[in-house]
């Protein structure tokens, strides 16, 4: 190996990590808000980009009509648990209305743009509002009324959204996988290296995100008020904080961002109905290097999960992902020494 | 979904008509989700448009998804020859979910009509039977094409399961018959996102050819990211690869590609003196009628050819047993294996008792990616 080689390498494990690193923050974020280890968070990645690629085609992307599905339970259920609290149909029935109104936007938003061939950003904009919009719904229809319930009940419901997540994935955009177009087509040479656009655009990303969570969660009121929900759900509550909506608001956020890695991922590999889970995967392995509660490290982990795949690939490929998943183990074996027992919360 | 509506449509089938008991059963487990199911999709398409009985009996068809994964595949199989009580059991188009099912097939003395090339240890295969052209054969066709284009060196880039492994294996052994060198070996997995440090690899290697072993849109990737390292040379892709998937998602990277097929999707560029150039337009006019133009691939044809074999050897083997018998079953098999030369829309298939592969050398067809479509090498 010489240097050239090494610094193709270097870029290219980088360029991975940096996505990683994303789904890595979503993890941490919605475990240490709800307790949920989040497995379908790769899901939001194959969502994103293959919604991308059917607004491509100038087709309504299946996503949307799951969409509506989802927004119309989701209604029905807080309907109902307000007329359940309150007896007052017309609170009810707002409650309801205030379910269904973003979904619904955002679905005809796309009903009416997809075959209008519009550009990339805004095909790409309606995309990332589709994505988003599921977190919520998804929080709603699966977790809500379990949010008291242990980690391993959460885990195990996980699993159970992954699989269906997978499966819906298959049903709307089939078996092949696509490839989107780029969202940057500069390429610099910088001798043996070729750094594309896009390249350029991930990593960018991927830092301006990890600083704004890390800001966000440090500096401001709100938060400071979901790390409180994760930390004890009854006292948040006691202080005015709506665990729901703190569940809800995380959820969007972790869709955004897997929307967002969708997106940067979709022009440089091609992204197949079940791609995300081992993008995911990858994100959770970096997740729990930071021991699912610390951003920086979680970040440092999705680099160095990137670099030893990249460079695993390089000189033993056939072995590449048993090198990735086995370096998990001497940091869980690290943490329960160093870490001593940390109860769970 | 679809293996339960197709369940849900036999059964009620067979309570409509009543006499379910004297049906033959065949029991088809295909990765309809799941890394091939880009394979098993198409395949199911096709046995839809499957005739309703064969030689007056009624066919009882049984359509479960294996998702690519062995063990669900080794489930369907005992199912369907535990509770379906199976004359013929088909599946699955995945290399690694076929294998084990075939140990299922060979206890309960049932036929396995394998739709991959399933490679089993001598002995192993008394009742598997495959349908595709095994990757000797496959291999056979694209050594020779190197061979006549002066290619010296090869570099291997490959799926890290029994697909790749197989391609590897017969490759290489025809290759150092031929004196072509294989001098680099990388595997990437299915769901991989990037091979470009196994490319970066074989590209310093300088290889005269690189052959890709991969499936479906998934030949893409890895065929991109040998041109994007700056790979000039030639590149040949296996018959898994042989889909319009390849240039919808490879675009212009994949133009001069060399691409190794039966002859069933270009069946229109045959010569008139091929063999299955008949079968095969037959075959892709009624595909292509349901699903659209263009929709033809490698698989769907091996669902259509199995259809062929059963019209063949159903008849012989009723005369020594009823369906639903262990006669019937042996019957089949013994039918199977002297049923002589018969033409499929993918060349022309002669089981024997020691040879259950059946494909002839002449079947592989190398074709080119010119101007996003194929023509004949």
């Amino acid at each position: 190996m010489d240097f050239s080689i090494a610094s193709i390498l270097l870029l290219d494990g980088i360029t991975n990590g940096a996505v990683y690193a994303l789904l890595g923050l979503a993890t941490v974020l919605v475990f240490s808000v709800t307790r949920v280890i989040f497995i379908p968070q790769g899901e939001f990645v194959a969502y994103g980009a293959l919604t991308l690629a059917i607004f491509q085609t100038g087709k309504v992307p299946g996503t949307v009509w799951l969409l509506l599905i989802m927004a119309v339970l989701a209604a029905l259920m807080d309907a109902r648990l307000s007329w359940q609290h309150t007896g007052d149909a017309k609170r009810a029935l707002k409650a309801g209305l205030s379910a269904l109104a973003a979904p619904l936007v955002v679905s005809l938003l796309s009903i009416w743009a997809a075959p209008h061939q519009l550009p990339l950003l805004v095909q790409a904009l309606l995309t990332v509002a589709i994505v988003t919009a599921f977190g919520p719904l998804v929080y709603r229809l699966a977790y809500q009324s379990l949010a008291d319930a242990s980690s391993l009940v959460l885990l195990i419901v996980s699993v159970g959204v992954h699989f269906a997540m997978t499966g819906l994935g298959l049903l709307f955009f089939g078996a092949e996988g696509f490839r989107n177009p780029s969202f940057w087509d500069e390429r610099l040479n910088l001798g043996p290296l070729a750094i594309t656009g896009q390249a350029i655009i991930i990593v960018l990303t991927s830092l301006a995100m990890i600083v704004l969570l890390w800001q966000f969660f440090n500096r401001t009121l709100y938060g400071k008020a979901l790390q409180a929900t994760a930390v004890n759900r009854l006292g948040a509550r006691l202080m005015g904080i709506s665990t729901h909506g703190a569940g809800q608001a995380t959820f969007a956020m972790a869709a955004l961002i897997g929307a967002l890695s969708g997106l940067l991922i979709g022009p440089t590999t091609t992204v197949f109905y079940d791609s995300g889970f081992l993008i995911g995967l990858k994100g959770f392995v970096a997740a729990v290097m930071g021991g699912l509660h610390s951003y920086p490290l979680a970040a440092l982990g999705a680099l160095f999960v990137g670099l030893v795949e990249s460079f695993g690939s390089f000189w033993a490929s056939a072995f590449k992902e048993v090198i990735v998943f086995t370096l998990v183990l001497p940091i869980l074996l690290w943490r329960s020494v160093a870490g001593g027992n940390e109860e769970e919360h | 979904m679809k293996a339960f509506k197709t369940l849900i449509a036999t059964a009620a089938a067979a309570l409509v008509t009543g006499s379910a008991l004297a049906d033959i059963t065949i029991g088809i487990s295909l990765p309809l989700s799941g890394p091939a199911s880009g394979l098993g999709i198409p395949m199911g398409n096709q046995i839809k448009l499957w005739p309703t009985s064969i030689a007056g009996e009624k066919l009882k068809v049984i359509v479960l998804d294996d998702a690519t994964d062995p063990t669900n595949g080794v489930k369907n199989a005992k199912r369907f020859v535990t509770e379906d009580k199976a004359d013929i059991i088909m599946g699955s188009a995945a290399t690694p979910v076929a294998i084990p099912m075939a140990a299922v097939a060979a206890e309960a003395e049932t036929v396995q009509i394998a739709f991959s090339p399933a490679v089993l240890p001598p002995g192993k295969d008394a009742w598997t039977f495959r349908l595709p052209q095994s990757n000797d054969v496959m291999a056979h066709a694209m050594v020779a094409l190197m061979k006549k284009q002066g290619v010296k060196t090869v570099g291997f880039l490959g799926y890290t399961d029994a697909y790749g492994e197989s391609w590897l294996k017969e490759f290489t052994a025809q290759a150092n018959a031929n004196g072509i060198k294989l001098i680099g070996t990388e595997r990437f997995a299915r769901s991989d996102t990037s091979v470009t440090a196994q490319a970066l690899k074989l590209v310093a290697a300088n290889p005269d050819a690189m052959l890709i072993v991969a499936s479906g849109s998934g030949a893409a990737m890895p065929h991109m990211a040998v041109v994007d390292r700056g790979y000039k040379g030639k590149i040949y892709q296996t018959h898994a690869a042989a889909s319009r998937d390849l240039m919808r998602v490879g675009g212009k990277a994949v133009e001069g590609a060399y691409v190794v097929s039966g002859p069933a999707v270009i069946a229109e560029q045959l010569p008139d003196s091929h063999p299955s150039k008949k079968v095969a337009i037959d075959f892709v006019q009624q595909y292509e009628k349901a699903y659209g133009p263009g929709s033809r691939n490698q698989f769907a044809g091996h669902s259509y050819d199995a259809v062929l074999i059963l019209e063949k050897v159903v008849p012989v083997a009723l005369k020594k047993g009823k369906p639903g018998t262990k006669e019937f079953r042996a019957a089949l098999r013994d039918a199977m294996e002297t049923m002589g030369r018969t033409v499929v829309s993918h060349g022309v298939l002669n089981w024997t008792h020691d040879n259950h592969w059946g494909f002839t050398n002449e079947t592989g067809v190398m074709l080119k990616v010119v101007n996003g479509d194929w023509k004949v090498e």
